[in-house]
């Protein structure tokens, strides 16, 4: 079996984001990039069952401008065993993306798909669920836990949600999201990012795809939430009771 | 998103001052100490105490006998062990009503602290070894108070303390007895910064970490960075000479100080607060005042040379055999990664596994166990040029068989959590217990040697951990040990310092004298450079009421009053 994992580069984590002067969207020139963290925890996990022998193979797919080639090295060094870049300059929203999936799918025929359960940079949480659709595979979001059974050919999948776990079992090939407690990603050893300098990296285009690219949506504006004013100290229980009442109107 | 970015130890810090707030004071000026000047920890001291018979005098384990030893007997009696003590300096006055209303007088009420809680927590150093008995604090709040404060203190020979974050590990920043503490901690301000240059100019009470803060959207950085930057001040920084991880790349803070302000004894202020890289007037007097420990002058404004953010940071995390490897990576890595390189620290496996288990939630980032770690850090303009060269350089040395296993980070977040283990050794010694510690600066091929003989010294007594700033030539020596105790000290000590000085090293790399190692100076400077430092700080304060029984042998300041 071949698991395919999607890997996003965005904005690092760490680093406080600033939006463009002009609003189109957020300032990524000399800002550290990395691959989101929820797509380090899904390719973990599909290394973690390459690892205990249910599959034989992990592809990294990363999509978007020509350094998703770095996040794709750092999947390869943590232990993918080959990456796909697909090139794209403009930016894609989740249902483009999920095309792109959805027919890679179709050339790689892989039997589990990963996906971060979201990106950390729009927040969409939808491509999982759209390659699913698509696909017309059953999907599990927000993994917390995952246990393949090789002769049923099933996921056994502990997803968190609002009161506590809901398990599902979905029959393979399947889409699964993951969520932050599924595990903790390993570190890029130097043997491993040794051997992943030999490990092929394939550019694909769009075009090679036949994925219509036209989108629906269109972005108007991106804005920094309204900044947070300077607290004041008051002296006194009656003067905090008075600003309650007359300032913050809450009592 | 629930992942946590460690912030240092600036965090760990600030908890340590809230918790000090817990310790109830002993009515008593004395304090016992050790031949480190190391006060017991608090809870032990009861014990120790004796009681006092009210002259403030203090017992203390010396090798030197009597005070009133030349510096030529001094010189050559190491090794000899026997007592001696601090005596508060009878010629020093004692606070009355008058002292408190003219301070009220200058500073305002509420900047004149009597208030018995802030004063325990300005009174102990934050690893509460220290402990003084001060009744005032004065927070002045710009130059001319702290000029008025000297003056008067000078004139009525009131002792006094300059202190900042408090933050430092030699019992520098604390009184011995009853010294008034003047913190600069209000004089927090930034006065100018210089977008071309890159010259800041702040007072002395900016908290380090602020400063950071206030020139990162500016695309500068600081030139020092230090576990304790989210408390301790630049003011205190300069005073001590504080080094840290930015040390092998930007130099120590003589280079980056391009001027101050301080305020001598009798309240003269001197301004020096060039913004200048080049000036060759006369003899360069700021360097007087950095590293002098507040000995000679309060510094009230500095003027320090910041540095471009560069955008590419790398961060690798690898393991080595034996400390030989350590050293010929070091070599290669000063040789390859030259112009990018900006750490190299180190630690050893005992370090290791005192973090480990110590501190929640941190995991050895290679796979097995080894004999020593390295941290190398490079920082340049250029992403894929920086992370190739360090991947190539690492990789080279992997195969020579310098390094054993290794990882690089891949974001800030794996890059914060190997930081967090060579940052986080000092909060692990903390919770492992009591400790002794040592800052040491020696030739690179010696470093460990000294661990390993200390080692065979105390054999299963005490766990004894070397890590630091190997880029520097600087050992942090760490001694674990279940309580304090005077017998293993006795091990310890002079034996440490007679081997730093065999082997011309420092006692004090980074750290400074305090009062812990004041009268050791001599392992690390001859008697004639003594004599002169003695001369200009007679100079500078001849009533000797700045930072007393600190820097420099008690026995020289203070005898031929």
């Amino acid at each position: 079996m071949k698991i395919l994992v999607a890997v996003k580069r965005v904005v690092d984590y760490a680093v406080k984001i600033r939006v463009k002067p002009d609003k189109t969207g957020v300032d990524t020139q000399n800002v550290k990039m990395s691959m989101n963290p929820f797509c380090e925890i899904a390719l973990e996990e599909a290394l973690r069952i390459k690892e205990a022998g249910f599959a034989k193979e992990v592809i990294a797919v990363s999509i978007g401008p020509s350094q998703c080639v770095d996040t794709l090295r750092t999947g390869l060094a943590m232990g993918a065993d080959r990456g796909i870049h697909v090139e794209a300059n403009s930016s894609f929203l989740p249902l483009t993306i999920a095309k792109i999936l959805k027919s890679l799918a179709e050339v790689e025929n892989p039997g589990l798909i990963f996906l971060g359960k979201q990106a950390i940079d729009d927040d969409c949480n939808q491509t999982g669920q759209m390659v699913a659709a698509l696909l017309g595979w059953p999907q599990a979001t927000f993994a917390s836990k995952v246990v393949l059974d090789k002769d049923k050919n099933v996921a056994t999948v502990d997803r968190e949600v609002d009161g506590g776990l809901e398990t599902l079992s979905v029959d393979l090939p399947a889409v699964i999201t993951t969520d932050l407690r599924l595990n903790q990603p390993r570190y890029a050893t130097l043997p491993n990012i040794m051997k992943a300098k030999s490990k092929p990296i394939k550019k694909m285009t769009v075009q090679d795809l036949k994925v219509d690219i036209k989108s629906d949506i269109e972005i108007l504006e991106v804005t920094e939430p309204p900044k947070r004013k300077s607290g004041v100290i008051v002296s006194s229980v009656d003067e905090l009771i008075d600003k309650l009442k007359n300032e913050a109107h809450v009592v | 998103m629930i992942m946590q970015k460690w912030t240092r130890s600036g965090d760990f810090l600030r908890f340590c001052c809230k918790s000090l707030t817990y310790l109830r004071s002993k009515e008593n000026n004395s304090v016992y100490s050790s031949v480190s000047g190391f006060v017991h920890g608090y809870e032990s001291k009861s014990k120790l105490f004796e009681p006092n018979d009210g002259n403030h005098n203090i017992e203390l384990q010396h090798r030197c006998s009597g005070r009133n030893l030349g510096m030529q007997q001094q010189y050559r009696c190491f090794g000899s062990s026997s007592a001696s003590k601090i005596q508060r300096n009878p010629l020093f006055s004692s606070l009355d009503a008058k002292d408190i209303s003219y301070f009220k007088e200058i500073l305002g009420e509420k900047n004149v602290i009597e208030d018995e809680e802030r004063l325990e927590t300005a009174n102990t150093d934050w690893m509460h070894k220290y402990k003084g008995s001060s009744k005032l604090m004065l927070l002045p709040k710009n130059t001319e108070e702290v000029s008025q404060i000297l003056q008067y203190c000078d004139s009525r020979r009131l002792a006094v303390v300059p202190q900042g974050g408090n933050t430092g590990l030699v019992g520098g920043s604390v009184p011995v007895f009853d010294e008034v503490i003047v913190n600069v901690g209000l004089m927090n301000k930034v006065l100018a910064f210089d977008e071309v240059s890159g010259v800041l100019v702040c007072e002395a009470g900016c908290i380090l970490e602020n400063l950071a803060t206030f020139l990162k959207p500016k695309g500068f950085i600081m030139p020092l960075d230090l576990g304790a930057k989210g408390s301790c001040h630049i003011g205190g920084n300069v005073s001590t000479n504080a080094g840290g991880l930015r040390l092998i790349r930007y130099g120590s803070l003589h280079g980056t100080v391009l001027g101050l302000e301080a305020v001598t004894a009798n309240g003269n202020v001197l301004d020096m607060l060039g913004t200048l890289r080049k000036d060759n007037t006369g003899y360069d007097l700021k360097h007087l005042f950095i590293g002098s420990e507040g000995s000679l002058g309060i510094v009230t404004k500095v003027s320090i040379l910041t540095q471009p953010k560069l955008s590419s940071v790398n961060l690798a995390f690898l393991a080595c055999k034996d400390y030989l490897c350590c050293q010929k990576l070091l070599v290669e890595a000063k040789r390859n990664l030259g112009e990018i390189l900006s750490a190299f620290e180190f630690l050893d496996n005992n370090s290791m596994d005192l973090v480990l288990n110590n501190l929640v939630g941190v995991r050895n980032p290679v796979s097995s166990s080894e004999n020593f770690y390295i941290l190398i850090e490079t920082t340049g303009s250029d992403e894929t040029y920086g992370r190739e060269k360090l991947e190539a350089f690492l990789l080279k040395a992997f195969e020579k068989g310098l390094v054993s296993d290794g990882v690089i980070a891949q974001d800030i977040n794996q890059a914060s959590s190997f930081w967090h283990i060579r940052e986080g050794i000092t909060e692990a010694l903390q919770k492992a217990g009591a400790f002794y510690k040592y800052d040491l600066s020696l030739p690179v091929e010696e470093i460990y040697n000294i661990v390993n003989d200390l080692r065979g010294r105390l054999g299963d007594l005490a766990n004894v951990m070397g890590y630091g700033h190997l880029g520097d030539g600087n050992l942090h020596l760490n001694i674990s040990v279940k309580d304090y105790n005077d017998e293993l000290l006795g091990l310890i000590e002079p034996y440490i310092y007679e081997w730093t000085s065999k082997h011309r090293g420092s006692i004090s790399a980074e750290h400074g004298l305090g009062v812990m190692k004041a009268n050791e100076i001599f392992y690390s400077k001859s008697p004639e450079t003594v004599a002169l430092m003695v001369s200009i700080k007679k100079l500078l304060d001849p009533k000797g009421i700045l930072n007393p029984y600190k820097v420099l042998p008690r026995s020289l300041i203070s005898d031929d009053h």
